[in-house]
């Protein structure tokens, strides 16, 4: 195995590029060295990316911000404006892991890991981020739901990485939180997880929203009858339940280790239900 | 010769120095500081790598296996399966023995997934790694079954050809034993019931949990004598065991106990021990052995797995007319399961005139069962207890004053067996009762759960060494690997009947050449036997350095007395000299007559069971099937707590330990029988988050075997949490939780079927 450390995208992608056996990217490395370590995968060539400039960076761009493919989850807590803007998604980076781990944990990790567990990508998909992908053949911009393919597996080409991810500006009088659920208070897997996004109107009433659930399925999925449960409404108890019925609705999970399928569905419900009033309550300000 | 006096054992009232404080422990400061050395931590020159390979599969034939191709791997130095553990002469003799050989390595079959089939020694981890995959082993994979349940079906796929004939009917069977204990007419006193309550109840196997996996380094020499190096309760059982299954000399292996990362019963057998050994003597180099998490987890012993039914009938006045159970505990691919001890603490903390339990030893395709922290006792108690808790329930009682009604106490015979001496169990309930805890208000979505608990606990043999050291400082020689504590304790002890201070004993845990025979640190034994053996050594000590200092002053040895940590003349008549200290006795020894030891070896009896309370909170969110527990109180009695900061550690591991096995900590097999959750990420003990502080209160009533009134105290802590849980969940959910563990799916699915039964019924 090899291991390199390029200064620039460029010198990044050339190495992988150049490598005709298994390569693997490393940021903060808490899902890469484990698998490793466990025998799970031998990669041939390992490209760190803490050396590039951007990957390390939390950048203000179109009244958003830009998080480099480096950047810990521990930083990005640490961040004032960012914890401001976008609460939800800052705190999904939160979750994972340990507090050790979080000095590590990036969130572009963390959705390259593709896992459908993974904790901060419903909330980024529901705050509509974006991924910054270079590879071979440039630069383009990929909405974060669509970099996971499945379980374990990206939508990115040989040779490409995930450089940063944009979140965009958030709505004036708009909100966003993510709830997992663990049977553990910490240090554990979601067995469901839900990220909303929503914007009040002048009339106080919701204008706008986004419903993402988490380990319901082989990716992220996008309610949108439930984003439409609370659209038009003041998120009142009855259009709360609908989202929760909706909610359920959408769940496709699996009967696994972590949780019976119809269990998860359950609680998929209950859950959209208590993060959108969380959404509801930061949006009021 | 006043020498070899028997000093009594018996408790003495008396006041005390060192013991009751808080000393702070002895291995501290290497633990904290990371200069401790645990058993991956051994090392040696020209030392070789272990692994080893384990069965896919649950139940297999293993038809054949070449390991041609890894012993031709460079840097691979020997390679052992089945034909390098032949069946030598101690273990053909003994079922116990010989299963712990065919745990060690698979013969005819794989018995369960993680089961190991060959294992190589190499220069290094990545090169055994490798090798491991070069052998190959062909199985024919066997129906297997992992449920009690299912493997006491007449159709469930048997074992083992030569067990569970009587279960069978003259065939073979899954059940290896069965066992009933009780007394009185269990149906008479049914018929004289007013209320009966029965239930039945399943429990999850439950591992240990220990941080530090198995670890050793074997080194063995070309004239078959060699040293051992492991993480273990028991290097002394590590030493007979491993010896006799090699067939070697006992004195030709020296076993030498690292520092423990945890214990609990799990590290009271062997299991890679006496692999490295055989490839160390095959290889003629040094072989260590380090297991990963994932082999801990598939390969080591979780406790049992239990189908239990209980049935209690009492009077309208809270008086149990009779009890009853059927306990049913898998234990694993072999025979074993604690469900002897199960069925004999069920009721041990009742008075009964009429009560009966029945048990059988069940075996699956499962890793073999060890011990965990009271065997077998906290599954049976749990069913006990959610049913007493439900009889109070239904006659209106208290559940405390319902169990005061009905508690053993001094005099009762037990329900398995003896007559209680003098026990604490009353006075745990009364103290209970009288916390803050029990009488504060709950929640909303709360309810409070009330559990008692028993363990027997153990003497047991041990020897003891005490040197007096030429400054008058004390080397105390413990065969009891310290895993709660204990050195410390024996350190207070020592330094209590020496009347010196505490930091002047210092404690070690001698390796096998250097000590006599001492049994495992198990059943609660060690403060209490090894504290015992401490006492008698150091008395033994003080009455020889009282003859030096009779021989000092020219009078004989029975006109002098040791007090206050100084030899004194006895009274006026034995003459006017100067009282000599320790000290000053030691600094003499060259020239009095040498060196100045304490020695005592006992099998040592009267170990005294303790009992205890405990109290919990438990709040359920409604939705999501959630349990959290939210205030919690462990009572309980020590006898005489030596050290109490360290009582309170073991009534809180107890406690944490059995909220994990309450709430989330299950294995989880598939359809084939393979593990399918074998890591801290999907086995999961609580994290210090998910507990709330647990609160203790430390009840004294002295154990008459002991000198100091001391019992053991280290498992009784985890009988009553899952009883006590049981009853606050379903005081929480309004309805009755059966299953352990109570994760959330289990209990949202409890939930919604009661509301729905609720419905229909409306």
């Amino acid at each position: 195995m090899r291991y390199a450390a390029p200064t620039s995208v460029e010198e990044a992608v050339q190495a992988m590029t150049a490598e005709p056996g298994l390569v693997k990217v490393l940021a903060g490395g808490t899902d890469l060295l484990v698998a490793i370590r466990s025998g799970r995968i031998e990669p041939d060539l390992v490209v760190d990316l803490k050396r590039i400039e951007e990957t390390r960076t939390i950048e203000p761009e179109g009244g958003g911000f830009r998080i480099g493919a480096a950047v810990s989850s521990a930083e990005m807590s640490a961040h004032e404006g960012l914890s401001a803007m976008w609460p939800g998604v800052v705190e999904a980076a939160a979750l994972i892991g340990s507090t050790q781990i979080q000095s590590r944990a990036t969130i572009a990790g963390n959705l390259c890991n593709a896992s459908p567990a993974a904790d901060s990508v419903p909330a980024l998909a529901a705050a509509r981020a974006v991924a910054s992908i270079v590879g071979p053949n440039g630069r383009r911009d990929v909405p974060v739901e669509d970099v996971p393919a499945g379980p374990g597996k990206t939508s990115l080409e040989a040779g490409e990485f995930v450089a940063s991810i944009l979140l965009p500006k958030q709505a004036d009088r708009g909100g966003d939180a993510y709830l997992r659920f663990i049977p553990r208070t910490e240090m554990d897997i979601a067995v469901v997880g839900v990220g909303v996004n929503l914007t009040l109107g002048a009339d106080g009433a919701v204008a706008d929203a986004r419903v993402v659930l988490g380990a319901v399925g082989p990716r992220v999925i996008r309610c949108e009858e439930g984003a439409a449960a609370l659209v038009g409404t003041t998120g009142d108890d009855a259009a709360l339940a609908t989202l929760a019925e909706a909610a359920s609705a959408a769940a496709a999970p699996i009967d696994d280790k972590r949780g019976t399928r119809e269990y998860r569905i359950q609680v998929t419900g209950a859950l959209a239900k208590r993060t959108a009033k969380i959404a509801l309550d930061r949006a009021k300000g | 010769m006043p020498l070899e006096t028997e000093f009594p054992q018996d408790y003495e009232k008396r006041d005390f120095d060192v013991v009751g404080s808080r000393a702070v422990r002895p291995d501290g400061v290497d633990k904290v500081t990371g200069r401790a050395r645990f058993g991956a931590d051994a090392v040696a020159p020209g030392m070789l790598h272990g692994k080893i390979l384990r069965s896919p599969h649950a139940h297999a034939k293993i038809v054949k296996i070449d390991a041609s191709k890894a012993e031709a791997l460079d840097g691979v130095k020997a390679v052992v399966t089945r034909d390098d553990f032949p069946i030598h002469e101690p273990a053909a003799e003994d079922r116990f023995l010989r299963d712990i050989l065919v745990n060690v390595m698979a013969r005819e079959k794989a018995l369960y997934d993680g089961h190991a089939v060959a294992a190589v020694a190499a220069t290094d981890p990545r090169v055994a790694a490798r090798a491991l995959k070069l052998i190959e082993v062909e199985y024919e994979v066997l129906p297997h079954v992992v449920d009690e349940d299912l493997a006491m079906a007449p159709d469930a796929p048997v074992l083992h050809d030569d067990l569970g004939h009587e279960y069978g009917g003259g065939k073979p069977s899954n059940v290896a034993g069965t066992v009933e204990i009780g007394h009185g007419d269990v149906e008479a006193g049914f018929a004289a019931a007013d209320v009966i309550v029965e239930r039945s109840f399943k429990t999850g196997a439950a591992h240990q949990g220990y941080i530090e996996p198995h670890a050793c380094l074997a080194n063995i020499g070309a004239d078959g004598r060699g040293e051992l190096w492991c993480c273990t309760q028991g290097h002394f059982m590590v030493r007979d065991t491993v010896t006799q299954l090699l067939g070697m000399e006992v004195s030709n292996l020296r076993v030498t106990p690292s520092e423990i990362g945890g214990g609990f019963g799990g590290k009271t057998t062997v299991f890679i021990e006496p692999v490295a050994v055989a490839l160390s003597r095959k290889a003629g180099k040094p072989v260590k052995i380090v297991m990963s998490r994932d082999e801990v987890f598939r390969a080591t012993g979780p406790t049992a797995s239990a189908s239990l039914t209980v049935k209690i009938g009492a009077k309208k006045d809270g008086t149990i007319t009779a009890a009853d159970a059927v306990l049913k505990y898998q234990g694993g691919a072999f025979p074993g399961s604690p469900v002897d001890m199960g069925a004999m603490a069920a009721f041990a903390c009742y008075e009964l005139e009429n009560v009966r339990a029945v048990g059988y030893d069940v075996v699956t395709n499962r890793p073999k069962q060890a011990a965990y922290r009271a065997p077998g006792a906290p599954m049976a108690a749990f069913a006990v207890e959610s049913v007493v808790t439900e009889v109070a329930d239904e006659i209106g009682m208290d559940p405390i004053d319902f169990r005061l009604k009905n508690a053993a106490r001094d005099g009762s015979k037990s329900s398995y067996g003896p007559t209680y001496t003098e026990i604490g169990l009353v006075e745990t309930l009364e103290a209970a009762k009288a916390t803050e805890h029990y009488n504060s208000p709950l929640g909303p979505d709360q309810g409070r759960g009330v559990a008692s608990g028993f363990w027997f606990n153990f003497g047991g043999q041990t020897a003891v060494s005490l040197n007096v050291n030429v400054d008058g400082t004390i080397a105390l020689s413990l065969g009891t690997p310290d895993i709660g504590g204990s050195r410390a304790s024996m350190c207070a002890m020592a330094a209590e009947e020496l009347g010196v201070a505490y930091e002047d004993v210092y404690a070690v845990i001698a390796d096998t050449a250097s000590l006599g025979f001492n049994d495992v640190t198990d059943g609660s034994r060690v403060t209490f036997a090894s504290g015992l053996a401490t006492i008698q050594a150091a008395r033994q000590a003080k009455q020889r350095m009282c003859e030096r200092a009779a021989k000092i002053w020219g009078i004989p040895a029975d006109a002098v007395k040791w007090e206050g940590g100084a030899a004194h003349p006895s009274g006026p008549n034995a003459g006017d000299h100067k009282p000599m200290t320790l000290k000053d006795i030691a600094a003499m020894a060259g020239e009095t007559g040498g060196p100045i030891a304490g020695h005592h070896e006992i099998s040592a009896e009267g170990a005294g069971p303790s009992f205890a309370t405990h109290i919990v909170d438990a709040q359920i969110d409604r939705e999501t099937g959630r349990i959290d527990v939210v205030r919690y109180t462990v009572v309980q009695d020590a006898g005489k707590a030596v050290n109490p900061a360290y009582v309170e550690g073991q009534f809180q591991g107890g406690a944490a330990q059995g909220i994990g096995w309450a709430l989330n900590e299950e294995y989880i097999y598939n359809d084939k029988g393979q593990l399918e959750n074998p890591g801290f990420l999907d086995y999961r003990v609580p994290v210090a988050s998910d507990l709330p502080m647990i609160e203790t209160v430390i009840v004294e009533k002295p154990n008459p075997g002991h000198p100091y009134g001391v019992r053991g105290v280290g498992e009784t802590s985890i009988v009553p949490p899952m009883g006590a849980i049981a009853n606050a969940v379903s005081a929480a959910a309004r309805v009755r939780a059966t299953e352990i563990p109570m994760s959330p799916p289990r209990m949202l699915k409890l939930l919604r079927d009661s509301e729905q039964a609720a419905q229909a019924a409306e």
